[in-house]
């Protein structure tokens, strides 16, 4: 329903969304990728990005630089933005922008769990979450021996708790499980999101339910090409597929009977929107599907800022962050690597 | 005409007379070179490697060198900041160090400060782990000390516990681990060796959500003891002071040990063991104790050692960063530069002023002594298309002017340059606006006070607003000095009328003064001698007679200063050789402004000489409406509606004048000068860029587009015309702005000052008083010296500016290291 956002949007999100769209603004550009994709060292890449808005977070680290160092100290500015912004959001935006970080919550109690399962130290694995996706009592996940622990222990204090009604059991924690957990944690994430942003209704829902559908449906494929030559049944697999969404419920039922990436594509390439991603790959291929969703998701959220008042600017803003600090660490990467030749295989411009 | 030719140049007229040149240097004193120059800060370089993305530049390392050793100094400076000392410059002289040698040196400091920086961490992490330790022995003993109760209150703290989970009991689950936690527990109180605790020491802020943990994971199978320490410990990571609490959990059961011991790591608890026993606790703590006097010893002299190696980098952190910044400048500049096909000599180009030639070819011829180069720098003129730089000389005085003008646009290269008019002008309009000598009295004391501590105050760093006012010292001191006058002018001295050039030309018509305010007063000597009679305050003709005069005055001088506008048009257009814009603008323009307004100006000068009652509307307005009539009563001299008619026509003929022959002419120029040659050009023009690909020296031929040109002077006419009225209209605001400064500091001193003076009571005299001056100062000194300030902007900016100034140049930014130390402060 269109309102009349126009009217009372800016009282309470017009500041934020003024100082989004800045941000934005501050994003790396083709021409930027274009230098960066010819720098011959760590340094070099440095040396380009402190002319961007990364310059401050980067001048004061001593050479020679690690990908790590540099992604670390990118994302880091992700966090303070964010932070920024969730300090000054009043309800429903800050309620919205919490939501942005479940998804790293979830993936952070997934490499803990994992982590303490093949017995790595926790302080390191705390190294390696992400911060968005932070809560209290993270560290408290290795004490955790099965799944209605974890619930029971931990997560009952945190956004997450909801979510694990699907999946508390009592069998013991194996990588089987816990990838089923994430997925499953993460379509009551998505769904809920989904939900949520209905309820805002106008714009925000209109913009927010067709990037989350696409989300939703990545994430069959995505389930669905992993799950090719797993034990897991179609019943299981057809339970992990979200319910909304542009395949909902038709292409689920196709989805979920697929053997090979073939079928998969067959059953894709009924819905327009997904066959001109599918048209760019060749038969039988599925490395660079990651790269074509990739590409159509930044395209989506780009569009995402053609239109005033409404949130789905501030999700569209983190994603983007979010891709362009992985193309950084794509091209940091290559570069340490001495890969050259492999620096544009998933750097997805977004400008 | 040669009497203008011949008159002295004026320096801030027209900017600097810039040159393009060309520097060829040998690559060995290519750096010592560049820095003469930034020491000179008379040449502007020109990025020859524009296409080159940073990294792909000649002197990238050397760069990438600065930018580390400047992240040093950085660091550096952030120690020392960190350890609460202030760099300050010794009083020694200091040796004069190079790069190299300052990198290997920074290098060691570095090193040497992370080497003691890990050092005293360690010793402060120990430290701090024996302070825990003291603590938790403090403080966990006491818990412990009262070990024959202790039993008893475990007792009654499960069967509370027991009783607490009964009333969750509602799943079956959970009924059925209160039952077997039931079972293990009972033998519990009953053996004292099942039950086991552990003591430790926890952030203050982790401590509610660490027993939450505790009692889910053992299933409130626990007791959990707390107490506050009694001082902060220092948290190595953020050098902050924290509350921290020692608790004491008791437990039973191997399983809950790991776990408790699990989620102690996971809230980042430390865990200290306790021994039971109160002799062997004491004996601990003493040992304890002593290692922390120890320890405290060697942690002070660490940090003194620390301070005094940073004392001693502070000498020279200043003189090392400055060092470091020109040499980045240097080296930035250097990038700017193109290698010459044999690779021995760097390009360079670059605009400076004339005046400075010499000045630059001897510090080039130095740079060349100096680094024993065996060839001279190569320094020569080219000629170039392009429109140079544009640079004023100014001075402390004249720069805030400039600035004022530049805030509009930077001059066309050799434009003239308004700032000259506006340093007596603009003060001058503010006056007209903010005239009241009290007022102006305030102000020049507030300038005075800044021109006084110019030194102090330049040196050291201000608040946006303090800068503000203290660039514009001199701006404010003219502002002052004009309003003094001016005030004097209106005879207002916070609005109090003065009878300071002697007495009233006024005076009443009989002793008892009964009448004054009806039939009013008889002049009975000469007029005043300068400025408005005080008589005329608080008379009932006061306002009609002073809105007359300033209307008319501002009328005058907004005339005035856009004739001098217009004139100036005149002088650039002379200067440029462009005897066009003089016959098919100048003229026209001058003949309409002055036909219309400037027959209006001398109508008021005539009316104030000879004291007619003409009502100068009429005349105005009657002069478009029937030019024929007769004037009647308001004629004011001799020939005047012969003089109108003329006037008129005169204005009618201008209009097309300056918008029709000037496009004509110049599309007829322009097919006259490329008659037959338009192919030819096209061809030579391409021939041109292959030659010279970098810089490709001629002109595009541009296509001449007729109806743009003539657009384009339609639109500029139009302006004129319109702008002639709207503009003089504008110009009214210097009497509106004056009448709201002077009613709303008369209000202020009726109102508020005579009003609290009329009661006989110290309280509301002192309260009026107050009330009066925070108005004054607050109002009238900030908000309306704002509002006046603004106002002669804008007259300024669009009233004058427009009539001949396109401000569309761009300001010379020479290499300079002085300029450099600036931007950084």
């Amino acid at each position: 329903m269109y309102g009349f956002e126009a009217l009372t949007f800016n009282i309470h999100g017009g500041y934020l969304e003024a100082i989004v769209r800045g941000y934005r603004s501050g994003l790396l550009t083709a021409a930027d990728y274009n230098n960066l994709c010819q720098c011959e060292t760590l340094d070099d890449i440095k040396m380009h990005l402190s002319a961007t808005e990364y310059g401050s977070y980067l001048q004061n680290e001593p050479s020679p630089l690690h990908t790590t160092t540099i992604v670390e100290k990118c994302t880091l500015k992700l966090v303070d933005e964010y932070k920024h912004m969730l300090a000054q959001a009043t309800e429903p935006l800050s309620t919205f922008l919490e939501y942005i970080t479940y998804g790293h919550m979830i993936d952070n109690v997934v490499l803990i769990v994992t982590g303490t399962l093949h017995e790595r130290d926790v302080q390191e694995l705390l190294e390696k979450c992400h911060p968005l996706g932070m809560f209290d009592s993270i560290a408290t996940l290795a004490v955790a021996q099965n799944m209605r622990e974890l619930y029971r222990l931990v997560l009952v204090d945190t956004p997450l708790a909801p979510y694990f009604s699907e999946c508390i059991t009592s069998e013991d924690l194996d990588d089987m499980n816990i990838e089923i957990m994430r997925n499953t944690l993460y379509k009551a994430y998505l769904e809920d999101f989904y939900r949520f942003c209905k309820t805002l209704g106008g714009a925000t829902a209109e913009i927010m339910s067709d990037l989350l559908a696409f989300e939703a449906d990545r994430r069959a494929v995505n389930i669905t090409i992993n799950s090719i030559g797993t034990e897991l049944t179609r019943d299981d697999r057809r339970k992990l597929y979200s319910n909304f969404g542009l395949l909902y419920p038709y292409g689920h039922e196709e989805l979920a009977v697929c053997e090979d990436i073939d079928q998969v594509r067959a059953a894709m390439e009924k819905y327009p929107p997904y066959q001109s991603i599918f048209s760019k790959l060749s038969y039988g291929e599925s490395q660079m599907l990651d790269k074509a969703f990739y590409e159509e998701e930044v395209k989506r959220l780009c569009l995402a800022f053609e239109q005033q008042f409404h949130y789905g600017v501030f999700f569209a803003y983190m994603r983007l962050r979010e891709q362009e600090i992985r193309n950084l660490m794509w091209i940091s990467e290559c570069v340490a690597q001495n890969q050259k030749s492999r620096v544009h295989d998933s750097v997805v411009f977004i400008f | 005409m040669e009497y203008i030719d011949r008159l002295p140049a004026m320096d801030l007229m027209r900017s600097e007379k810039m040159m393009l040149v060309q520097l060829i240097i040998p690559v060995e004193s290519a750096h010592r070179a560049v820095s003469y120059l930034g020491e000179l800060g008379l040449l502007q370089f020109r990025d020859l490697n524009d296409d080159k993305s940073p990294f792909q530049r000649t002197f990238v390392n050397q760069v990438k060198r600065c930018a580390e050793m400047s992240r040093k100094l950085r660091f550096i400076k952030e120690q020392i900041h960190k350890a609460g000392l202030t760099p300050s410059p010794s009083p020694a002289p200091q040796p004069d160090i190079d790069l190299e040698e300052l990198e290997i040196q920074l290098e060691e400091h570095e090193h040497g400060l992370i080497e003691m920086n890990a050092n005293s961490e360690k010793l402060q992490q120990t430290y701090n782990e024996l302070l825990e330790f003291k603590m938790v022995l403090q403080k966990a003993g006491d818990f412990l000390l009262s070990t024959g109760s202790h039993v008893a209150t475990q007792e009654t703290e499960l069967a509370e516990n027991i009783h607490v989970n009964d009333d969750y009991a509602e799943t079956s689950s959970l009924l059925e681990q209160v039952g077997s936690n039931f079972q293990e527990m009972l033998p519990g109180p009953s053996n004292q060796t099942g039950v086991r605790f552990i003591s430790g020491i926890i952030c203050k802020s982790k401590v509610l959500r660490f027993e939450r943990m505790l009692f889910r994971t053992t299933r409130g199978n626990m007791l959990f003891n707390q107490a506050p320490t009694d001082d902060q410990i220092l948290d190595p990571a953020t050098n902050e002071l924290v509350e921290k609490i020692v608790f004491v959990v008791f437990f039973s059961g191997e399983q809950a040990r790991v776990k408790i011991l699990k989620i102690c790591e996971a809230f980042g608890a430390n865990c200290y063991p306790v021994a039971e026993d109160t002799i062997r606790r004491r004996q601990i703590t003493r040992e304890v104790l002593s290692h922390l006097s120890d320890l405290e010893t060697t942690l002070e002299a660490g940090l003194r050692h620390r301070d005094k190696a940073l004392i001693s980098i502070g000498f020279h952190l200043a003189k090392w960063m400055n060092m470091v910044r020109r040499e980045k400048a240097v080296y930035d500049t250097l990038n700017m530069l193109n290698f010459d096909v044999t690779k021995k000599c760097l390009v360079g180009e670059g605009w400076c002023p004339i005046f400075a030639k010499t000045k630059i070819q001897e510090a080039l011829q130095r740079a060349t002594t100096d680094s024993n180069s065996q060839v001279g720098v190569i320094f020569h003129v080219m000629h170039s298309v392009e429109s140079p730089p544009t640079y004023f000389k100014t001075n402390h005085l004249t720069n805030a002017y400039q600035e004022i003008v530049d805030a509009y646009g930077v001059a066309k290269y050799q434009e003239a340059n308004p700032a000259v008019y506006t340093i007596i002008t603009f003060p001058f309009l503010f006056a007209v606006m903010f005239g009241d000598w009290g007022h102006g009295i305030c102000l020049l004391l507030g300038a005075l006070f800044l021109i006084a501590r110019e030194k102090k105050l330049g040196s050291q760093k201000l608040g946006s607003f303090m800068e503000m006012l203290f660039g514009g010292r001199y701006v404010l001191l003219l502002m002052s000095l004009f309003s003094i006058y001016c005030g004097l002018i209106y005879n207002e001295f916070f609005s109090v009328p003065f009878h300071i050039f002697g007495n009233s030309a006024y005076r009443c018509r009989d002793t008892t003064c009964s009448d004054s305010r009806s039939v009013g007063l008889v002049k009975y000597q000469d007029t005043y001698p300068f400025g408005v009679d005080p008589s005329w305050r608080g008379s009932r003709s006061e306002l009609p007679f002073l809105n007359s005069l300033k209307m008319k005055m501002s009328i005058l001088f907004g005339i005035a200063q856009m004739n001098l506008g217009i004139i100036l048009s005149y002088f650039n257009a002379r200067y440029f050789g462009n005897s066009l814009d003089i016959k098919y603008q100048f003229v026209p323009q001058m003949i309409f402004l002055n036909s219309l307004f400037g027959y209006l100006s001398l109508l008021i000068i005539i009316k104030w000489c000879s004291g007619s009652q003409a009502d100068l509307y009429h005349v105005m307005i009657y002069m478009f409406l029937s030019p024929f009539e007769d004037l009647g009563e308001n004629k004011l001299f001799w020939g005047q509606n012969v003089l109108q008619v003329i006037l008129l026509l005169l204005a009618v003929i201008a209009v097309p004048w300056m918008l029709f022959p000037k496009p004509f002419i110049l599309k007829r120029l322009h097919t006259e000068r490329f008659q037959g040659r338009s192919y030819t050009a096209l061809g030579t023009s391409d021939i041109y860029d292959d030659e010279e690909p970098d810089s490709a020296r001629e002109p595009h031929l541009e296509e001449f587009n007729f109806s743009e040109v003539f657009v384009h002077q339609m639109i500029h006419s139009i302006e004129f015309v319109l702008g002639a009225v709207s503009n003089t209209a504008s110009y009214l605001r210097l009497w509106a702005l004056s009448l709201a400064h002077s009613e709303l500091s008369t209000v202020f001193y009726e109102k508020v000052l005579l009003l609290a003076w009329g009661y006989d009571n110290l309280v509301i005299r002192l309260v009026g008083l107050a009330v009066f001056s925070f108005a004054t100062a607050f109002i009238l000194l900030m908000m309306e010296t704002l509002s006046a300030f603004l106002h002669a902007l804008r007259l300024h900016w669009v009233e004058f500016q427009n009539k001949f100034y396109s401000g569309d140049g761009y300001k010379f930014r020479p290499f300079s290291f002085a300029a450099l130390n600036e931007d950084e402060d």
